[in-house]
């Protein structure tokens, strides 16, 4: 990106200055080095999303901003329904409420490393992934129906999980304002067998050890030391997401002509998020939110059934369950005044600082725990929300480490097989169900994770906590 | 047969050509389920009929691939056969058929799944006597 016309208003803080239709500034967080990388189109789609109406404060990018659909991924915009604010398509995407979860086992590496093997073997045979799979439950729509309205509750009341699961997923585990009736039948019945599925793409399921702390307390707090063994899982609503996307894209484009809204990219087709438009796309995107969590959560009980076979003495406890595809009514403060905005988060992830009371209790005095899932053959990280962040953000830091390389280049430049085999050379086990999914997903087919934390950290986002290095990855 | 992929930063674009909208239609389809798997695998056994409509060529275009990759994940199937037809002016209907077969894993060269087509880069026009429909997928 061309540096000239931003405004830098510190070494990890960049303006875009208010021009043309846009009603606020852009602003995007990243060191020198990320912003010369990013792409050009990120400043004009965060352009683009700052003319949309009831904006606050700024269009926000994160560092690992890349072009996206009508919003940035790593795009967060709020917006306030007294002031015509919308609710906007592009700032949710078709993967409604992807996410990553992180569960603790209780184990050290060590005691881990000579069952790694058949724990990889296990979760790949039992964790249904890859194009075409189906899950273990077979819905009727009436079930789906309860999926919609109760998350991963719905999960944990049939028997997948524990109650105390649910303290430690956002929204405790359900999302207020779902209705199922403003779901097509069709995104129904594509989920009758779907729940409890990994999906492909960047979908994954990883054994994870933490190889380093940055931040001995909130280590501790979140349950952690040097050598911890975790499971993390990322991926999203499934089908059900993608046909609520495809349904509602086109009716949101009509609304956006309907009241008169302005948008300089189809993408953004959005509605007033008082208008009947835009409250059934918000109660659809919240039913959308439930079937992620309700995944995630069946997904969870799958890997626990593998550990209980494999590792009997592990106990899978529940870390946090973050989603970086949403739209959630928050009440933040802006212009020293308390408000209820719509924070669209694509791309980015909730990183709420102390004292929160969206924070789990046992997790309050240090913030909010923030999952950034890295690439399978480099690290992911967990940090904590901060005080500033709020200031800064809404509340939000990245997502993972970004694209650098385009699909069908990585397809050019890498060999799934090759991956594999130079993966398990370093100590990484990897099980996919596509070699052209893992050459696409090569570790150097993306941005350095490790710098787009630090320029979370530096900018004050979110703080380090633990660095976490993968063990043995299961893909779709 | 006259299609391509091409490059997006995070996805994955899909392009159709032809004499006629139609063909064009029927090219991209094509494109986006070659993303998906190796089309040559995908025998055209089992036919299925696609209805949509729009005000707008380019959003027609999406609404017949997004209801394409609905019917193909509904039955289990993947397409490797189109037909199209366009009728209309202000309101354009299509109708089409798509053939098939059911996923077989063992047989078919799956790829990656696709999540939806989108309206980023999505473009439907003519250059000269050729007819193209574009788009970005989401994978």
């Amino acid at each position: 990106m061309e540096l000239k016309s931003l405004r830098k208003r510190d070494e990890y803080e960049w303006e875009i200055p208010k021009q043309g239709c846009m009603r606020v500034p852009g602003r995007i967080f990243a060191t020198r080095a990320l912003l010369e990388e990013m792409d050009e189109k990120v400043r004009e789609q965060i352009s683009n999303v700052a003319c949309l109406p009831g904006i606050q404060k700024a269009a926000i990018a994160m560092p690992d901003a890349h072009w996206g659909y009508g919003f940035p991924i790593g795009g967060v915009g709020a917006f306030d329904p007294e002031e015509n604010g919308v609710i906007c398509m592009g700032g949710i995407g078709f993967d409604i409420s992807c996410g990553v979860r992180t569960m603790r086992t209780g184990m050290s590496i060590e005691e881990l490393k000579p069952r790694i093997e058949r724990l990889v073997e296990e979760l790949y045979r039992r964790v249904p992934a890859g194009l075409g799979s189906r899950g273990k439950l077979h819905l009727s729509m009436q079930g789906i129906d309860e999926v919609l309205r109760g998350g991963a509750v719905w999960a944990v009341e049939k028997g997948y999980g524990y109650e105390e699961d649910l303290e430690f997923i956002e929204e405790r585990g359900r999302m207020e304002g779902a209705k199922p009736e403003n779901v097509s039948d069709k995104a129904k019945k594509r989920q009758l067998h779907e729940v409890g599925t990994l999906g492909s793409g960047n979908h994954y399921l990883e054994v994870q050890y933490v190889s380093e702390v940055y931040d001995a307390e909130a280590a501790r707090v979140y349950g952690l030391e040097k050598g911890s063994v975790v499971v993390s899982v990322h991926c999203g609503s499934r089908a059900l997401g993608h046909q609520i996307g495809m349904d509602y894209i086109k009716e949101l484009y009509r609304a956006a002509k309907k009241y008169g809204i302005p948008i300089r990219d189809k993408e953004l087709a959005c509605a007033p998020i008082k208008s009947p438009e835009g409250e059934r796309y918000f109660s659809a995107v919240a039913a959308g939110i439930n079937c992620a969590l309700a995944n995630r959560q069946v997904i969870s009980h799958l890997v626990r059934q593998v550990f209980e076979d494999v590792v009997p003495e592990a106990e899978v406890k529940m870390l946090y369950d973050i989603s970086h595809n949403t739209c959630k009514p928050e009440e933040h403060v802006v212009e020293g005044r308390r408000r209820l905005l719509y924070v669209h988060r694509k791309g980015s992830t909730r990183a709420l600082g102390p004292g929160r009371r969206e924070v789990p209790k046992a997790y309050r005095s240090v913030g909010q725990p923030v999952l950034i899932g890295g690439t399978m053959g480099t690290c992911s990280f967990i940090l904590r929300g901060t005080e500033d962040g709020l200031e800064k953000a809404f509340g939000s830091a990245c997502h993972g480490a970004g694209r650098a390389m385009s699909r069908k280049q990585a397809k050019r430049v890498y060999r799934g097989e090759r991956v594999v085999q130079e993966l398990r050379s370093k100590g990484i086990l990897v099980k996919a169900h596509s070699w052209a999914g893992v050459a696409e997903e090569a570790p150097g087919a993306y941005k350095d994770v490790e710098k787009v934390v630090n320029a979370v950290h530096a900018a004050g986002l979110a703080y380090r906590v633990v660095k976490l290095k993968p063990v043995a990855c299961v893909k779709g | 047969m006259d299609y391509e992929t091409f490059e997006h930063e995070a996805d994955v674009g899909i392009a159709g050509y032809g004499r006629s909208l139609e063909e064009a239609f029927e090219n991209a389809a094509r494109a986006m389920f070659s993303v998906m798997v190796e089309l040559e695998s995908v025998a055209p056994k089992e036919r299925v009929r696609i209805e949509v409509e729009a005000e707008e060529a380019d959003i027609l275009l999406v609404e017949w691939l997004n209801e394409l990759l609905s019917q193909a994940h509904l039955r289990s199937m993947l397409f490797s056969d189109f037909e199209v037809r366009v009728e209309g002016d202000g309101m354009l209907r299509l109708e089409g058929t798509a053939k098939g077969e059911r996923i077989d894993p063992e047989r078919h060269r799956l790829k990656v799944e696709v999540k939806a087509a989108t309206y980023s880069m999505l473009e439907v026009g003519r250059e000269g006597e050729r007819y193209f429909a574009r788009c970005v997928v989401d994978v």
